[in-house]
């Protein structure tokens, strides 16, 4: 048996098991592509992307910058491989905020019921009627431009979402007789709840999670785009955007191109493996 | 009521009503009776009588608004504090639900929910408990084929005997069985009230068996109570109350039952009239 393919075969075996069609396997392959690209940035990026020779300015395509160069000069491949760092951290931090939160909100309102889950309930209503993208601009002028801020608006502005499933979820399952059984049999309610009802709601709420980290990413995207983000020279697909749009009026749409392609690949990437993991997981249930 | 300590359940003067617009629903009205050792009592009544609501008090589902449950002569708290009131009041009163595929956690195997029972309330070393969860098991025929598999892999008698061994792994005094066999085909049935009148005969265990089927109740049963809108209208040893039952409604349910020359058009009358006069005192 050689190393090399079970290597390979392990992964391969994965995706095959996740089943879906061709759309939920290439949605994979890109999702894993830009993962990978983000954990091991450094070594893929053939240039500092930060390095930047006026002289090489709008460099087209060629064996020195595989996709050109922008205005300044900076390769434009390796501020997208650099890039997909702060990309998805970003929404990654926003996911694993808004998942943990919710599960925590939604679990215990609905599971104890009353004035609680009746007033919860209405505030996460409020905070829903909020667009992200504006407690995110909220939040960088309260506490200044970069990353933390927008994340941490964008987080709490995202809550809502998984605490309203979360607390649906737990209201339909808490009424079922097995739960019923198990506090006639005497286990205490925070066992029933944690390691009973939970386990069965996780995985609806991860496939919620992953539609969200599309939409987060574009959120954020959008506000490095702003200028309100990332800030140069930290590479990021949004700040790219944006320095690449008055080159687009000078006929060189590229470095604004690449960025945005990006960004649209991942966003209706996770879109399209997070439906088909909460399809898999209705057809399931029924 | 005198508190007899012999007996394994008494119940006296309990009452439940559900706020419903401007006058509350009244599910369960003054109902009182008592077990004796080893007894079993049947609860019959169709839907809407208090039947469910008298056996989700029983085992601490519902908190009754009067009225007193008491096992072995101890009053069973209408509110537990604490693990060790916790697990005396599921020692006190087991229940087995009316729909065994609702009942049973689906994501683990029978083994593991008998298991998870013993582990909650004995101090058993893994490997007893091994062994003690196939001794249950093997009580309610089933074997290591079954407690692996998941009970979606069971069928529904299959799955009932399932629930019936993790009521028995608490090892209550009193087991509740709320519509147990109405969700089962007509011969498992039997085979399941079969399990049941064994168990009883080798456990001693009291059973208070929730049914709207009188032919049922006959069979594990010696007494039956028979409410109607909350009230009990005739409590009487199961043989007596087939042969000469007293009340109107009784009559009625035993008419109920399809079988030759019946009449449902003319039963659906009788039972608009007995709606119509709306005492059911007896």
């Amino acid at each position: 048996m050689s190393s090399s393919t079970s290597l390979l075969g392990r992964p391969l075996g994965t995706l095959r098991r996740l089943g879906g069609g061709p759309l939920t396997r290439v949605g994979v392959l890109v999702l894993a592509v830009f993962v990978l690209a983000a954990l091991f940035a450094p070594w893929l990026a053939p240039q500092d992307p930060t390095y930047g020779e006026l002289g090489e300015g709008f460099a087209g395509p060629g064996p020195d910058h595989w996709l050109g160069t922008d205005g300044g000069g900076h390769d434009t491949f390796s501020a997208l491989v650099e890039g997909t760092r702060t990309s998805l951290v970003g929404p990654l931090a926003v996911v694993l905020f808004s998942t943990v939160a919710g599960i925590a909100v939604g679990l215990f309102t609905a599971w104890r019921g009353g004035w609680v889950d009746t007033v919860v309930g209405r505030v996460l209503d409020i905070v829903f009627a909020f667009p992200a993208l504006l407690l995110a601009i909220l939040a960088v002028a309260l506490f200044g431009k970069g990353l933390s801020a927008p994340v941490l608006a964008m987080a709490v502005a995202y809550l809502p979402y998984t605490a309203r499933l979360v607390r649906s979820l737990t209201a339909q399952e808490k009424v079922r007789p097995y739960i019923a059984a198990y506090r006639v049999q005497g286990h205490a309610a925070a066992f029933v709840a944690l390691r009973r009802l939970l386990p069965g709601i996780v995985p609806t709420v991860l496939a919620q999670s992953t539609v969200n980290f599309g939409y987060a990413l574009l959120d954020l995207a959008a506000l490095s785009f702003l200028g309100l983000g990332v800030q140069p020279p930290t590479p990021d697909w949004g700040a790219m955007i944006n320095q690449g749009q008055t080159a687009v009026l000078q006929g060189q749409p590229l470095s604004a191109i690449v960025p945005a392609v990006a960004v649209v690949l991942v966003v209706v990437a996770f879109n399209v493996v997070g439906e088909h993991l909460g399809d898999r997981l209705a057809g399931r249930e029924s | 009521m005198t508190t007899d300590p012999g007996l394994p359940l008494q119940v006296s003067g309990l009452r439940k009503s559900y706020p419903a617009g401007r006058t509350p629903v009244v599910a369960v009205d003054d109902l009182s009776f008592s077990l004796r050792p080893g007894g079993a009592l049947g609860i019959v009544g169709e839907s809407g009588s208090g039947k469910t609501t008298t056996a989700r008090m029983l085992v601490g589902l519902e908190r009754p608004d009067q009225g007193e449950i008491l096992v072995q002569g101890t009053p069973l708290a209408a509110r537990t504090r604490g693990r060790a009131a916790r697990l005396a009041r599921a020692k006190a009163v087991q229940m087995v639900f009316q729909d065994p595929y609702l009942s049973l956690d689906s994501r683990l195997s029978i083994g593991a929910t008998v298991d998870g029972v013993l582990r909650l309330h004995g101090s058993l070393s893994p490997s007893d408990r091994a062994a003690r969860v196939r001794e249950l098991l093997a009580q309610v025929g089933l074997g290591d084929r079954e407690a692996a598999a998941l009970p979606r892999r069971l069928s529904g008698g299959q799955r009932q005997r399932a629930a019936i061994a993790r009521a028995l792994a608490v090892e209550p005094t009193v087991l509740v069985l709320d519509e147990a066999v109405s969700a089962l085909d007509v011969s498992v049935q039997a085979q399941v009230l079969n399990l049941l009148s064994d168990i009883r005969r080798d456990t001693g265990i009291g059973l208070v068996f929730v049914s709207h089927d009188l032919a049922v109740v006959r069979y594990v049963c010696d007494e039956a109570l028979v409410m109607y809108r909350g009230r009990t209208v005739e409590h009487q040893p199961v043989a007596d109350l087939l042969a000469s039952p007293r009340h109107p409604y009784t009559r009625l349910l035993l008419a109920s039952v399809p079988r030759l020359g019946w009449n449902p058009d003319a039963i659906a009358g009788q039972r608009r009239d007995l709606a119509a006069t709306d005492t059911p005192a007896a």
